[in-house]
């Protein structure tokens, strides 16, 4: 993404100098407006962020009764309670969102690949229905699922674990979709027929060819599916009913849901959102910058 | 599945004379290998559960023998569930409050894409990065997170808007009543849909060729004719695109109100139509109905995207030739 955006900078810094621009003025006036929306934007994007770091900052009894935007003098009381709540239950949470997110990003990032590139690269008995299954699976929410999943997992006895939020989700039609979408504009197929005129086979071709070809993709990939698994509410929801294995999503809705009764129990849920925040906001903008967004618009064409 | 198809596919091609493929007889099995983990997710994860969804949605529990002795029995029932599902005066209602929410929600996040899209694609704006990094970063923020957040904000106790309102005499806010509530959520949506849709569009008018630009300029044209009658009609694929991921974000809107609904009286149980599968499933313990709803609401996501994808699809080539 912010290498075409660096690309286009790059050229547009060039039309400042072009004679096209003579009328300084004018320009200027020309994107002060624009200036002013885009940062209103940012404004009212940032104030719950602000808000809830703030809010994390009050003592129980100043978080109904201070200015919401003043800092209060609590946050030290509050991450020390919020981790301790429940025997240390809301850094269980984390860690099992790391693990839900994490694995299955990856596995479904791995999945996926192999797919895209077998659905780009080959032509096969069965190719074009394979294709419209997936796309067809791209539509269906996948959320609708959520419910038959859980019916047939507790029919099996695997509700309730690790594996019955694991599994459903490694399946992703759209990141299939989106590396058949890579796969088949960043591969040249000649390169792939020189490999298997030279013997190599079909496994070694991927791994040595393919792969390194679609890394851009596959993190784009692994970062959708990653966010993706990491905000999901209803699966967890449904499938677990053991708090310990609960992600951070589902542990939070418990402890606001329980907060009706107690406010003690909405500076944890506060807290809680507070904390949960950070990470993913710090791996977003640390992969940002491998992100390739125009796959997603530019799929559409193809 | 797969092997099946492959076998058939080998025999039909040893026959042929062609040699590229005969010569490597490992090219025939190696994409059904590559597609194994995916069809086997696919068929255990999504088409079983789909059928199985179909199939129970056809049956019904019926009460056996009489008093504290019956039992339930599973029996068929054919199109009992759809029946009742359609004459369900919530259901109606469920889809009604989804709608309202829906009509704010989708064009709001909408517009306010493009508009942040095309004023980034502005020469030389300032601040660009800064705010493109921040308007993203609700995408971050789960959802239930996002509902947890923007639920403060809205809180008579807790909120900066109502504390304002409140010091200046005018009360506070009613955010969670009727009819308030609705904006309050499809303003989480939008909050943290904007910067999704916005970086999509963004991207494809980052990909069309600035001489383009270049030639609108010569003849003279001014950056927001550029904007509305070259940079629009150019993203309109990416549009389609977002257009469709919101309408289907709708139609599964679940997790802001459920946990929103500690907060507030006016969200029922039955609010929207994925929080009555939940119940009918969950609570009350009859998935027949739960699965003939999640059918429903299967089958109108789907139809709602073919509808978005057709209309695209013909003002694409009807614009284009």
């Amino acid at each position: 993404m912010t290498a075409v955006a660096e690309r286009r900078e790059r050229t547009s810094g060039a039309d400042r100098h072009a004679p096209i621009n003579r009328n300084r003025q004018a320009k200027n006036r020309g994107k002060l407006l624009p200036t002013i929306l885009l940062l209103i934007g940012a404004a009212y994007c940032l104030v719950p962020v602000v808000w809830v770091f703030i809010a994390t900052t009050k003592a129980r009894g100043e978080l109904f009764t201070t200015f919401t935007f003043a800092p209060g003098t609590g946050l030290f009381d509050n991450l020390a309670s919020l981790f301790s709540y429940g025997d240390g239950q809301f850094g269980m949470w984390a860690l099992n969102s790391l693990l839900y997110a994490g694995i299955g990003g990856i596995l479904s990032t791995l999945v996926s690949t192999m797919a895209g590139y077998a659905l780009a690269k080959y032509e096969f008995p069965g190719r074009t229905l394979i294709f419209y299954c997936i796309l067809g699976g791209v539509l269906i929410p996948g959320i609708t699922l959520a419910i038959p999943q859980y019916l047939l997992l507790s029919q099996i006895g695997m509700a309730g674990g690790y594996l019955s939020v694991l599994l459903p989700v490694i399946i992703s039609p759209f990141g299939i979709y989106l590396s058949r979408v890579y796969a088949s504009a960043a591969m040249p197929s000649e390169t792939l027929e020189a490999a298997r005129i030279d013997g190599a086979n079909e496994w070694r071709i991927f791994r040595t060819i393919g792969i390194p070809l679609m890394v851009p993709g596959m993190v784009t990939v692994f970062m959708l599916q990653f966010v993706g698994i990491w905000n999901n509410f209803l699966l967890p929801f449904v499938m677990l009913s053991d708090q310990s294995n609960y992600p951070i999503t589902v542990g939070l809705y418990t402890l606001l849901a329980k907060g009706s009764g107690s406010p003690a129990l909405y500076s944890l849920a506060i807290t809680g959102a507070a904390v949960s925040i950070i990470p993913l906001v710090l791996l977003m903008l640390f992969l940002q910058r491998f992100w390739r967004m125009d796959l997603i618009s530019g799929g559409l064409k193809g | 599945m797969s092997s099946l198809t492959a076998r058939s596919s080998s025999t039909r091609q040893a026959g042929t004379p062609q040699a590229t493929r005969r010569r490597h007889p490992r090219v025939r099995s190696a994409p059904y290998l590559f597609l194994a983990p995916a069809l086997v997710l696919f068929v255990v994860f999504m088409l079983i559960p789909i059928v199985y969804a179909i199939w129970l949605s056809f049956q019904a529990y019926h009460l056996e023998g009489g008093g504290i002795l019956g039992h339930r029995v599973q029996v068929f029932s054919g199109f009992e569930n759809y029946v009742s599902v359609f004459s369900n005066p919530e259901l109606a209602a469920g889809f009604g409050r989804l709608g309202i929410y829906g009509l704010i929600a989708v064009p709001l996040t909408l517009g306010l894409a493009l508009l942040f899209a095309l004023l980034l694609d502005v020469p030389a704006v300032r601040a660009a990065r800064f705010s493109r990094i921040a308007i993203f970063i609700p995408y971050a923020v789960p959802g239930v997170v996002a509902a947890l957040l923007w639920g403060f904000m809205y809180l008579p106790g807790t909120s900066p808007f109502s504390y304002i309102t409140e010091a200046l005499g005018f009360g506070t806010i009613g955010f969670l009543d009727n009819p308030g509530l609705f904006g309050s959520l499809a303003n989480i949506a939008i909050w943290g849909g904007v910067g999704f849709n916005m970086i999509i569009i963004y991207t494809s008018l980052r990909g069309i060729p600035s001489e383009i630009y270049e030639a609108a300029r010569l003849d003279g044209a001014n950056e927001v004719q550029i904007a509305l009658r070259i940079k629009v009609p150019l993203a309109v694929p990416a549009l389609v695109l977002t257009a469709i991921f919101s309408l289907i974000g709708t139609l599964q809107l679940y997790g802001e109100p459920t946990t929103l609904k500690p907060m507030t009286n006016a969200i029922s149980q039955s609010w929207v139509p994925l929080m009555m599968i939940y119940r009918d499933a969950f609570l009350t313990d009859n998935l027949p109905t739960a699965a003939a709803l999640s059918v429903v609401l299967a089958l109108g996501t789907v139809i709602v995207s073919a509808i978005v994808l057709r209309i695209a699809n013909r003002r694409n080539s009807g614009g284009m030739s």
